[in-house]
């Protein structure tokens, strides 16, 4: 099972920050990455996202956890940077994605959901007027990291059935009924969250 | 009271229910069945999850149809995989959930889910990742989730079948210590000891309605 943005308990500087300012740094090193285009930039800025994870008392493990999906990724578009702009560039593309998802993990890992949610309706409130449902925003977002290990363990469920019935070269046989149980979770979700009354 | 006055339902063609009539005031209600007998609808009619193709659903006295949101407030719903219904990503904030409307402080909020984590020995577990708990302290955090906001009526629909005997039992337990009127679908039939009421449904329809024993003996019969 993953972990791979869930909430760890803690008490630190970073922990205690309120879930408005983290979500605001996060938007804010977003839209000014752009202006990053040296490696020497690109690796600070890398380097400071890794001390608030010390900061934040989180260990080496839950850094490289949030990191690991992206190994693919990186190479993929490190590779393709390394044959089109040369070396320094590619090390600037691929710094600028690993520090937004390094600090976006570091946002979710040190911030409950609920503190997320609350910040993000807050936010989206005064967009009521045109007919925005904050709520309704604030709950996709619950959802959709709730989603994530769910997602994952049915992936893992699937691949162990595939592997015992020997047919781990096959991506049919794995999208498929990867698909339609994620498909079936989200109805059992969905009735679920009627039963709890999300809809009244 | 829960009152279920000749109701049907069908999906399409296919139905499900026929003419089911029956008034339920006793405390722990039981409900057995084979497998597609109709005895989850019958229990998602409780909530108005499934509203009656025919007739009509009352519970003290509120019309599932007309008054869906004030029946749900009453009418609190287990499912049979927690997992489906375990909403937030941690325990603390999944049971915190079902008081995001609630009219409260933040602390009577924290009290209240306090007080239910400790209830369901889930205290210790707060702030970890709900999908993180084994299957039996899941289906308990299920429970909590939904008795924190203190419902009149508790349906569950197969709640122990994907647990063991023990954690089963620990869920009987808790239910046996509950003060709520128990609506419980299970094909544990041991855990129907001690129930006030059972009733059993085969091919969409209530055949039989007496005392666990009774009820019992009835459906092995039925599916012997």
């Amino acid at each position: 099972m993953t972990t791979l943005g869930l909430y760890l308990p803690g008490s630190s500087l970073v922990h205690r920050a309120p879930a408005g300012v983290k979500l605001a740094v996060l938007v804010a090193v977003g839209a000014v990455s752009f202006l990053l285009d040296t490696p020497w930039q690109v690796g600070t800025a890398v380097g400071l996202v890794v001390l608030g994870y010390v900061v934040a008392g989180l260990s080496p493990l839950s850094l490289l956890r949030q990191a690991r999906p992206l190994l693919w990724l990186l190479l993929a578009v490190g590779a393709f940077h390394v044959l089109v702009d040369g070396w320094a560039r590619a090390l600037v593309v691929t710094g600028v994605i690993l520090l937004l998802v390094l600090l976006a993990g570091l946002v979710t890992l040190t911030t409950r959901t609920t503190e997320l949610v609350e910040t993000l309706v807050r936010v989206l409130g005064p967009l009521r007027r045109i007919g925005v449902d904050a709520e309704r925003v604030g709950l996709l977002l619950a959802l959709s990291i709730r989603s994530v290990p769910v997602v994952v363990g049915i992936a893992e469920e699937v691949r162990d059935a595939q592997r015992a019935r020997g047919l781990q070269g096959s991506p049919r046989a794995y999208a498929v009924p990867l698909v339609i149980r994620s498909l079936r979770h989200a109805d059992a979700l969905g009735e679920a969250l009627a039963a709890r009354g999300v809809d009244d | 009271m829960i009152e279920v006055d000749h109701v049907s339902h069908s999906y399409g063609e296919r139905v499900v229910l026929r003419d089911v009539d029956v008034r339920l005031p006793e405390r722990r209600v039981g409900v057995i069945g084979a497998n597609g007998s109709g005895k989850s609808t019958f229990v998602r009619l409780l909530n108005g999850l499934v509203l009656p193709t025919e007739g009509r659903v009352r519970v003290n006295g509120l019309d599932t149809r007309r008054d869906g949101r004030a029946v749900r407030r009453q009418v609190g719903f287990c499912f049979t995989n927690p997992d489906a219904q375990i909403v937030m990503p941690t325990v603390r904030e999944d049971v915190a959930f079902g008081l995001r409307r609630r009219r409260m402080t933040g602390t009577e909020r924290d009290a209240l889910v306090r007080g239910v984590l400790a209830r369901f020995e889930l205290a210790d577990h707060a702030d970890h990742p709900a999908h993180l708990l084994s299957g039996g302290q899941k289906q308990l955090l299920a429970l909590a989730a939904v008795l924190v906001t203190d419902p009149s009526v508790l349906v569950l629909d197969e709640p122990t079948t994907l647990l063991d005997l023990r954690n089963a039992r620990k869920v009987a337990g808790y239910l046996d210590g509950l003060d709520q009127q128990v609506v419980l679908v299970t094909h544990h039939l041991e855990l129907l000891e001690g129930f006030d009421r059972v009733l059993v449904f085969d091919e969409a329809r209530l055949v039989h309605d007496s005392t666990p024993d009774d009820a019992v003996a009835f459906y092995r019969k039925l599916m012997a």
